[in-house]
């Protein structure tokens, strides 16, 4: 049976902290990070919001643009390395927040970055199956970087839902394969109960990032016998710009490729929500008969391919909410001290 | 039905009292006011007192019995007494409960107090425990303060009647005029529109010194039957009218934010009770938590047409020699609220006056009195009329 | 608040349902079991609203409630939705000189509050100023 995606909602709060303001506290050289990174600004969370309230925004403008009832839904996953309870689910907040309970069920993702996708594969295998009708398949973070740590440049906030259905009448994107890469690689973690991320430096990039990028991506090509230049659109997992773009290229991948889904000058890293952030951009500008590629990659380590081909309803629901393009053109820029207000970095009495 | 009459009152000092506790204020005040009416523990039948937040505010709950026992008056004589709460007009009720008993021929001689004890919290439990008073599931958990709700009162009333900041700050200046002349009173200083338009935002547009502080005190009062009121007094002061009305708890489901429906309700049935209307009225102790409460209580209680209120104040109708006397005792404002003792406290201010013994602030040949005491934003409002006449 | 006294309204609290009856057509939020107009003769039944409304007036907290410390200054309001039911909630805006009387609002998912870092969050609607789709 297909799969494919039958609805999608972004939502990206609206403040802004530009890469210069954070360099600006540290005494760091903004325009050296800044060309080097490839990121210019990240999202910052309202003082109100966190990865459950941006999956509830994400998710209700995902059934608002499919004009689907949410009884529909028979799972909710919900990816994210910044769930708000260590334990108890952001799923049924979500879920309960959209409409959806009582008849479905729920769990949490944790995987780095790729929470998301992984709900997404878990939702393929549930419709596939025929076990549900509708999985909501969600990554958000409000990710957390440590004062003066290489990560506050980046790490962001914002979510992507995706509705997982089975009808292909419904579909925006037919799913036309996954493949996913693991392995027991520590280039990042955060142990139970601490605040902030580690992470393994340089050690993320080659023997984390790329090599299970590329074994991912790969991996899906050969098994569907698919080039990189039979792809309209490529999104991978963006921690920064810089490493996108050089996968891409390693990969076989155009810079026009990877342009319309490359968010993270302007957004930042977020996190679980990264990948699914570049897709929805994709799917915003796509086509009918299109075809995106796309590879999420989580630390620790795994990365997951998708080969998505655009249908026509496509252009029916891209405009019933706000677009990503929409969220980013809004910003609210703050400085480093509403910054560290808004993500409670200020010890309070 | 039988008349009623206040044979004796006391107020403690109103303010932060360090060195005083709950108990011992309102024995203070309870012993006082039997002083002044020449009664003896024997006599008195029951107790009635307003107490918003003895849970809260001390951590004390069965306060009717704490009273009686530190009054002297539960060992030997076992007199029954009661705790009335309606928030911050739970000292109006505790006098219209006493009224119901000397009334209707149950009891004779009553005493009816009020006590709060704020300041043994800090400012925010106090003010947490002050929220209690709004609809703490709706209003509460969005954050919802007194001074808020009152502020989006003040701002619809700015917007319908033209209402001005400067007419809000006349109320606390005129007040703290008053209060400046009663040796109870908190805050014993004069103050200028400008200090109140100087002093820090609260909750726009309500400054801090538009609203009515945190106060530890005990009134008292002590009821017996008009007919037997000459024995114990040469100067009694009758009850003409109890009224009380409720309204919603919630600010937001109200016909008209900047109308507390309760106090024209209760207003309304005091005027007949009494048979007296608004122009009959020669002083007025009223519910001035807020500037603005004042401000719309004396339209709401028909001195003023309604939004008349600002230019009402800004003329001095209000002030000592205007039209209309409020608040000569300082008010909630600058006398104080310790919020279970302000209903209380407004009849002991009102005798005060009708007796001729108010000194500085006196108000000559008052005849007629009016109290008027508030719960929550409007949702409890209690009123009496008090005359030297029966 | 605690936690069942909480969760007992929180679907409501979440998706702004509400109550209505259908003896006088009035619209309740928060819910009503009874309706003030008809008393018994009322017949109420769930309603979920659209969420369309409009600010009837408002304050910015600069002294906060307990537990909001941390939030301010921020903006109360008493909102009335289309359906004409009015509640007391808050108004998410970065620039609060834009906020006026009758300015139009939709409702947001966002965190109430917490029982202290170890107790449980509080989800909840707040209201945001309407901003016009770029496609509408």
């Amino acid at each position: 049976m297909n799969t494919g995606i039958v609805s999608y909602g972004a939502y990206i709060p609206r403040y802004r902290i530009k890469v210069e303001e954070i360099a600006r506290v540290w005494g760091d050289d903004a325009d050296s990070l800044s060309s080097g990174l490839m990121v210019h600004e990240k999202s910052v969370p309202d003082i109100d919001e966190d990865a459950a309230t941006i999956a509830v925004e994400a998710s209700r403008a995902a059934l608002i643009r499919g004009g689907l009832d949410a009884g529909r839904i028979g799972a909710v996953y919900t990816g994210s390395e910044s769930h708000p309870y260590a334990v108890k689910p952001t799923s049924t907040i979500v879920a309960e927040a959209v409409g959806a309970t009582p008849d479905l069920t729920a769990a949490d993702f944790e995987f780095a970055c790729k929470a998301g996708t992984a709900a997404v594969q878990a939702c393929m295998g549930l419709v596939a199956s025929g076990y549900i009708d509708l999985g909501l398949a969600i990554g958000a973070d409000v990710s957390q970087g440590a004062p003066g740590d290489a990560l506050e440049y980046t790490a962001a906030a914002g979510g992507v839902a995706f509705l997982i259905g089975s009808k292909d009448s419904e579909m925006v994107a037919v799913i036309e394969d996954t493949y996913s890469f693991s392995t027991d690689t520590p280039d990042f973690w955060r142990r139970e109960g601490m605040p902030y991320p580690e992470h393994g430096g340089r050690f993320t990039g080659e023997p984390g990032y790329f090599k299970h990028v590329t074994k991912a991506a790969e991996g899906l090509m050969k098994k569907m016998d698919t080039y990189p230049k039979e792809y309209d659109y490529a999104v991978f997992h963006q921690p920064n710009g810089k490493f996108p773009t050089r996968v891409a290229k390693m990969l076989g991948f155009s810079r026009e490729q990877i342009k319309p889904g490359l968010v993270v000058p302007r957004l930042g890293n977020t996190y679980s929500g990264s990948c699914l952030m570049g897709i929805a951009a994709t799917l915003d500008q796509a086509e009918p008969g299109d075809r995106i590629f796309a590879t999420a990659f989580g630390s620790g380590a795994g990365a997951d391919a998708f080969s998505f081909r655009v249908t026509d309803r496509i252009e029916e629901v891209r405009n019933r909410v706000q677009t990503v393009e929409e969220m980013l053109e809004d910003p609210i820029y703050i400085d480093y001290a509403i910054y560290a207000k808004h993500k409670d970095k200020l010890k309070r009495a | 039905m039988r008349d009623v009459a206040i044979i004796g009152i006391k107020n403690t000092k109103f303010g932060e009292m360090w060195d005083n506790s709950f108990r011992d204020i309102f024995v203070e005040a309870g012993v006082g006011s039997l002083e002044d009416a020449g009664v003896s523990g024997e006599e008195i039948d029951g107790l009635y007192v307003g107490n918003m937040s003895g849970g809260q505010f001390v951590e004390q709950e069965h306060i009717g019995a704490l009273i009686a026992d530190y009054s002297g008056l539960a060992k030997n004589l076992h007199v029954p007494s009661t705790r009335l709460e309606a928030a911050c007009a739970s000292g109006g009720l505790a006098l219209r409960q006493a009224i119901f008993g000397v009334a209707s021929g149950y009891q004779d001689i009553v005493v009816a107090a009020g006590v709060e004890k704020m300041t043994d919290v800090s400012s925010s439990v106090a003010s947490a425990a002050l929220a209690a008073a709004s609809d703490r599931e709706w209003e509460g958990i969005m954050g919802a303060t007194f001074p808020g709700l009152y502020a989006m009162i003040a701002r619809m009333h700015m917007h319908m009647y033209g209402t001005t900041s400067e007419q809000m700050a006349e109320v606390a200046v005129k007040n703290h005029s008053n209060g400046f002349m009663n040796p109870i009173s908190q805050y014993r200083r004069k103050i200028t529109v400008e200090d109140v338009l100087n002093s820090i935002m609260v909750a726009d547009p309500l400054h801090i010194l538009d609203c009515s502080p945190i106060t530890d005190g005990a009134s008292s009062l002590v009821l017996a039957p008009a007919d037997v009121a000459h024995k114990y007094t040469d100067t009694p002061v009758y009850i003409r009218a109890s009224a009380q009305a409720s309204d919603t708890i919630s600010l937001h489901d109200r016909r008209d934010i900047t109308t507390l429906d309760a106090t024209v309700a209760a207003a309304k049935r005091a005027y007949e009770m009494a048979n007296l209307g608004p122009s009959d009225i020669d002083i007025v102790e009223l519910h001035d938590c807020f500037t603005i409460a004042e401000i719309c209580a004396i339209e709401d209680l028909g001195f003023v047409e309604k939004g008349e209120g600002g230019r009402f104040t800004e003329d001095g109708e209000t002030a000592i020699g205007g039209k209309i006397p409020v608040n000569t005792s300082g008010g909630l404002k600058s006398c104080g609220h310790p919020v279970g003792a302000t209903g209380i406290k407004q009849a002991v201010e009102i005798v005060h006056q009708l007796r001729g013994e108010a000194g500085k602030r006196q108000i000559q040949g008052a005849n007629v009195g009016l109290t008027h005491n508030v719960g929550g934003s409007g949702a409890t409002a209690v009123v009496h009329i008090l005359s030297r006449e029966r | 608040m605690s936690v069942p006294r909480f969760w007992r309204k929180q679907i409501q609290r979440y998706n702004l349902i509400g109550t209505h009856c259908r003896n006088c057509n009035e619209h309740f939020y928060p819910p009503r079991n009874m309706c003030p107009t008809c008393r018994r003769d009322g017949d109420i039944e769930s309603y979920k609203f659209t969420g369309n409304g409009e600010i009837v007036s408002f304050t910015v907290i600069r002294a906060a409630a307990e537990g909001f410390e941390h939030q301010t200054p921020y903006v109360l309001a008493i909102v009335k939705l289309d359906e004409g039911a009015r509640l007391t909630t808050q108004i998410v805006c970065n620039d609060l000189s834009q906020i006026h009387m009758g300015m139009r609002v939709r409702p947001v998912f966002r965190k109430l509050g917490d029982g202290g870092e170890k107790g449980m969050i509080y989800y909840g609607t707040k209201f945001v100023p309407v901003k016009p789709l770029k496609h509408d």
